[in-house]
């Protein structure tokens, strides 16, 4: 029986708010910085509630090029982290379901020990692997491009492990009445796989959206022109240490744009994790 | 429109196993022909094997006089009705029923006009735009049949297809699959291990048992004179009852063979006289009752004659309370002799 006296619903939304509170105000507060000029932020105290500086700040970050990286606009940092974010939560999502199919629903030989090597992968991330990956990617002269971001990072064990638990439930019996129906492995996959695993494929990629998008050691590694980089090694690079140099006004301003398209993509894709949880209820 | 033959079908597992052991029979152009025996009996995986999703280890299967071996289950032109039904969850009833004949290269119009021909005759004409998880356990089973209805196939196969299904639905279920099966004239097979089902849809019967054919017959021929004490206590509910010829203990009953060890009667067979005086060509057995079932229409009564318990059958109710001592008659042409191997060893009655 849950507890429904007033006090206690007080203290539980005390607690509530309190937690909101501590998660919130950092992203506030930051809102908050990045509609001030340079001289107001480094005068303590910063003011709680907005300034006057919102579309000067902005339209600088966006149009006019920042100066400590190069003088590239965070409009070209937002394309290219989303280019990288986007091409590894796909590139990922059509490696390890076809990875997963293969394993799942096909008799060949050695099966097991291909499920066993892409499952061993998951011990060696890429911080493990980095010098022989990154010597692999120099090599090949994909140094600044976007297949050398995006490609180490693709191949995902624990996606094609979801996957193929998520096809091991499916029914003997289904298989079997689309081979009767004339479906061949195409076709299966097209028609009946695909559309089965789609509120899969949207919980997996929302979070690998995410991952592609905080990326950070990789892109640090692998670029060096100031055009190639992503929004967060170019945030590092805004930072100086010396305080007077950093331009903090336009570092707020990055930071609430780069935190805008993963929130998008969780706020628009979460729709579909509810609809996709009440479905499979049924 | 097709017949079905099966010769020395054998089925081995690579783990050895041995599931179908060379079984050879064929089906008549237009029969229900249903495979009947417990489960791991070889039952499904023969129809498997009819269906193509099993390959055959020797032996041979023809459709309409032509092997099929070697086709693929899609070229068989055959359709399946599976226990769990295995729609597509994601697709509407229409697009389910539709699936095999788009993969076939149909035209639309003759897709349409075949999917909502099944769908009147099969009562679904309002669900066609429904998914099946908004559908009750009765109309799936009608989708899976419509789906197989519309592919026009020579051979149907039913894989248990009303186990998934509560008691009442089930009865409704089955005329109406036998009705279908008869309207649509298709040569069936129908494999369960519920011997009620067995009985009421077959034309043939086909009792299996570890991977061999025990008894083929029509129903009420497999009934009446059960090749084996395993059918004898297969078909039926309740079940023959069989009792172990003790030495002499029964002798001197006419027509039983002499060298009978087991003798059987259904449990509607016995008649039931209180006082003793039966002719002595019957089988007659002092019983004491154990129990008294009465069901309505008729009465089952628990009892135990020397060292083995019986079940008697009586229409409407009984006078019978535990404890009663009462003299069992069997007439002697109601008596199924069988041998030291199980087999019967009387020739029909």
């Amino acid at each position: 029986m849950i507890e429904r006296s007033f006090g206690s619903r007080l203290f539980a939304y005390a607690v509530l708010a309190a937690a909101i509170l501590i998660v919130v105000f950092p992203i506030y507060y930051t809102l908050v910085a990045s509609t001030h000029s340079l001289t107001t932020i480094l005068r303590p105290p910063l003011p709680l509630t907005p300034g006057p500086n919102f579309w000067e700040n902005y339209s600088t970050a966006l149009f006019g090029g920042i100066g400590r990286i190069g003088g590239v606009g965070v409009e070209r940092l937002l394309f290219n982290t989303f280019v990288m974010a986007m091409a590894i939560a796909l590139g990922k999502i059509v490696i390890s379901i076809l990875s997963a199919y293969a394993i799942v629903f096909f008799r060949f030989p050695f099966r097991m020990v291909f499920f066993w090597l892409i499952f061993i992968t998951l011990m060696l991330p890429v911080e493990v692997r980095i010098l022989p990956t990154y010597k692999v990617m120099v090599d090949l002269g994909l140094i600044d491009t976007y297949t050398g971001l995006t490609l180490p990072l693709m191949a995902s064990a624990t996606a094609t492990l979801l996957f193929r638990q998520f096809f091991m439930t499916i029914p003997g019996e289904l298989v079997e009445a689309a081979r009767l129906d004339g479906a061949g492995p195409w076709r299966f996959f097209k028609d009946i796989l695909l559309p089965l695993s789609r509120t899969n494929i949207a919980a997996l990629f929302v979070i690998l959206f995410i991952y592609g998008w905080t990326q950070y050691l990789w892109p640090l590694l692998m670029t060096n022109r100031n055009d190639m980089g992503t929004v967060v090694i170019a945030l590092r690079k805004m930072i100086s240490f010396a305080d007077a140099d950093t331009q903090w006004h336009l570092v707020m301003v990055t930071c609430v744009l780069a935190i805008l398209p993963p929130v998008l993509v969780v706020v628009l894709m979460q729709r579909w994790f509810v609809k996709g949880l009440v479905e499979s209820e049924k | 429109m097709a017949t079905l033959n099966l010769s020395a079908v054998r089925k081995l597992y690579p783990n050895g196993a041995e599931a179908v052991k060379g079984l050879t029979f064929d089906i008549a152009d237009g029969q229900l022909c249903v495979l009947v025996g417990p489960s791991g009996c070889g039952k499904s995986t023969l129809l498997r094997m009819i269906a193509g999703l099993e390959s055959v280890t020797e032996g041979e299967v023809r459709i309409d006089g032509a092997r099929v071996n070697d086709i693929g289950p899609a070229e068989r032109d055959i359709a399946m009705v599976f226990q769990n039904y295995a729609l597509y969850p994601h697709m509407k009833v229409y697009d389910n029923m539709a699936y095999g004949l788009r993969n076939r290269g149909m035209g639309k119009g003759e897709i349409d006009t075949r999917v909502r021909e099944a769908a009147a005759r099969l009562e679904l004409a309002h669900l066609l735009d429904r998914k099946p998880s908004e559908l009750s356990g009765g109309q799936r089973q009608r989708v899976a049949m419509g789906r197989a209805i519309v592919r026009d196939p020579k051979v149907f196969l039913f894989d248990e297809p009303l186990s998934n299904l509560d008691a009442k639905l089930r009865g409704q279920m089955r005329v109406e699959i036998k009705n279908l099966q008869r309207s649509l004239g298709v040569t069936s097979v129908y494999v369960t291990h519920d011997q009620l089902e067995a009985m009421t849809l077959a034309d043939v019967l086909v009792v299996m048992n570890a991977g061999e054919i025990e008894q083929i017959g029509a129903p009420l021929d497999v009934y009446e004179a059960p090749a084996s004490t395993f059918v004898a206590s297969f078909i039926g509910a309740p079940s023959m009852n069989l009792l172990p010829l003790a030495s002499g203990a029964f002798a001197g009953v006419r027509g039983v063979p002499a060298n009978a060890v087991t003798i059987g009667f259904r449990p509607e067979d016995a008649e039931v006289i209180v006082a003793a005086g039966a002719s002595t060509s019957d089988l007659t057995l002092d019983a004491i009752v154990e129990a008294v079932e009465p069901v309505g229409a008729e009465s089952f009564i628990y009892a135990r004659a020397g060292g083995d318990r019986i079940i008697l059958r009586v229409a409407g109710r009984t006078q019978a309370a535990p404890d009663d001592a009462w003299v069992i008659r069997v007439p002697a042409h109601k008596i199924h002799a069988f041998g030291t191997d199980g087999r019967r060893l009387q020739e029909r009655m």
